[in-house]
């Protein structure tokens, strides 16, 4: 179970704060598959990069398994077994898909069968992809599959995903929800999506609507799409017309 | 032969040599012969000049065979100038793989200068392996300036990868290949540099035939207080492709500066370059942080990546 209690991260904007997370509390039991979603800019990236120990908040304190994990590094959090799949993954001169897959698993002897798995999930051949390297001849699409192959390589009990959606062909984009969709029926790991993909927002356990650097609405997917889409809507008069035209 | 701990360190270090190798080789030890086997297809020969140094000559439609020539020098203030000759037949398809460790525990310098000229004949293909290698407590420098020279004739080929791994306090190296047609370099280059080694590399491959082809690769990781200087130069005289890349990743106090250069003296000839030098990037490491590597452990696999 994973604890974040009254998690507040605030910058320092010229002689001004800017709180970005404002005393956040919330708790992800085990196994559920939770979406955060919001405007942009509301801070659902900020909350998860807290969990992975990617931003340090300024106050407040994170629970993993009834662990105070607020001090420990990424490299320990990792250990423990939480993962994060990035919006924009970096690229690697010199290594290749298998090296990526082989370091996330944890096992120097990966197969290519197994590797073939991962790549399977997310609409890659191995074939095509294990002894390339993950650099600039791969496109964004193909990068940001192979970020979510290393997520699921890693087969960590607590796996964040950041818009995993973002950049992938609608073909993809279908095989990776069902795959979400077996990782949550199989039990075997808790999942924290961000994403805007009414798709993957009604596989959710629950959605959290983050925005403005607190949480403005949580409940079932049937609850919340239409708060979504009535927050989306907001006070603006023209797209209110066009909606109930 | 290989009778120390020291030579069977450095022969496997710069040459993967873990016993007497299989066939034809030649091992030069502290300016001595420490060993030598010709073949039924590969002659190796001291030079009939007089100079320092061997002949190779490997018979037309030679395939599938491999020539060790590595160099080691153990002792401390040993200065060389050896020239190798490679003569390579027509329809050939060999593994030539050359190299030299330096272990120097004195306070002279060690230093190795060597020529290779390569004559590759008519549609052979030749992999040739350089590795440079050095260690040592002595405050004897270690210094090598290695120059290949490389002459393909029609349809030849030569795939070379030069690689400094660590140690070497200064290096100058010079490489040019002249491309007859129809015939293709790839040069491979792997250079890391450490505390104040200073590193240069000048390149100039010609492509002189038609349908001839070019390109280097390469990637230098520069640390502490070392200086790199790189100046790759590819010169299209006729319908020809060329392509010089080279990525640095600078550290600590480092200098790198990157010179490619390109001439065409054809319109028929198609050249592109690119240089990049940069520190390794935060998200790199963040992301293999994520994976459960160190900071420590990450900033070492993205630079053995690199330098794979």
């Amino acid at each position: 179970m994973l604890e974040l209690k009254h998690i507040s991260y605030t910058v320092q904007e010229g002689d001004d704060k800017l709180g970005i997370l404002n005393d956040i509390s919330l708790t992800i039991d085990d196994h559920k598959l939770v979406v955060f979603t919001g405007p942009n800019g509301g801070g659902k990236t900020t909350l998860a990069k807290v969990i992975m120990g990617l931003v340090t908040p300024t106050s407040g304190q994170i629970l993993w398994n009834g662990q105070d994990i607020t001090p420990l590094s990424i490299t320990e959090r990792a250990k423990l077994g939480i993962s994060y799949g990035f919006q924009q993954p970096p690229r690697f001169k010199g290594l290749t898909v298998r090296d990526l897959l082989t370091l996330a698993s944890g096992n120097e002897k990966l197969s290519k069968d197994q590797c073939c798995q991962y790549l399977t999930k997310v609409g890659l051949c191995a074939n095509d992809y294990l002894d390339r390297e993950v650099d600039v001849s791969l496109s964004g699409g193909e990068v940001k599959r192979i970020e979510i192959a290393s997520i699921l390589a890693r087969n960590s009990q607590f796996m964040i995903f950041d818009e995993p959606e973002a950049g992938i062909d609608l073909w993809s984009f279908t095989r990776l929800t069902e795959t979400f969709e077996q990782i949550h029926a199989k039990g075997s790991a808790t999942m924290v999506i961000i994403s805007h993909q009414e798709r993957i927002i009604s596989l959710a356990d629950e959605v959290i609507v983050v925005g403005d650097g607190a949480i403005r609405h949580r409940g079932s997917a049937q609850e919340i799409l239409p708060q979504i889409l009535a927050d989306t809507l907001g006070s603006c008069p023209v797209l209110k017309k066009e909606a109930n035209a | 032969m290989m009778d120390t701990q020291i030579d069977r360190e450095l022969l496997e270090k710069i040459a993967d040599l873990t016993g007497k190798p299989v066939g034809a080789f030649n091992i030069r030890k502290d300016s001595g012969c420490d060993g030598r086997q010709s073949t039924e297809h590969i002659e190796i020969a001291n030079r009939a000049d007089g100079k320092s140094g061997i002949d190779i000559r490997i018979k037309d439609g030679t395939v599938g065979e491999t020539c060790h020539i590595p160099v080691i020098i153990t002792k401390p203030g040993i200065e060389e100038m050896v020239y190798n000759d490679f003569y390579i037949g027509d329809n050939c398809d060999v593994d030539i793989v050359a190299g030299c460790g330096i272990h120097n525990c004195g306070n002279q310098d060690s230093r190795h200068d060597g020529l290779h000229t390569f004559h590759v004949g008519r549609n052979s293909k030749v992999r040739y392996t350089e590795k440079h290698y050095g260690e040592g407590t002595g405050k004897g420098g270690r210094v090598m300036n290695p120059q290949t020279v490389v002459y393909l004739e029609e349809g030849a080929s030569i795939q070379m990868e030069t690689v400094q791994i660590r140690g070497i306090d200064s290096t100058k190296r010079d490489t040019k290949i002249i491309c007859g047609k129809d015939a293709e370099a790839v040069v491979t280059e792997r250079l890391l540099t450490d505390d104040h080694q200073v590193a240069e590399s000048n390149m100039e491959i010609v492509l002189d035939g038609e349908g001839s082809r070019g390109r280097v690769i390469s990637r230098s990781v520069a640390q502490g207080n070392s200086t790199q200087v790189f100046y790759p130069r590819m010169v299209g005289n006729s319908q020809c492709f060329g392509h010089v890349q080279c990525d640095s990743i600078i550290m600590d106090s480092a200098t790198v500066k990157s010179i490619p250069a390109i001439t065409a003296n054809s319109t028929e000839a198609q050249l592109v370059h690119e240089a990049a030098i940069g520190k390794i990037a935060g998200e790199q490491l963040l992301k293999l942080e994520t994976l459960g590597l160190t900071p420590e452990e990450a900033e070492e696999c993205i630079l053995n990546g690199f330098l794979a």
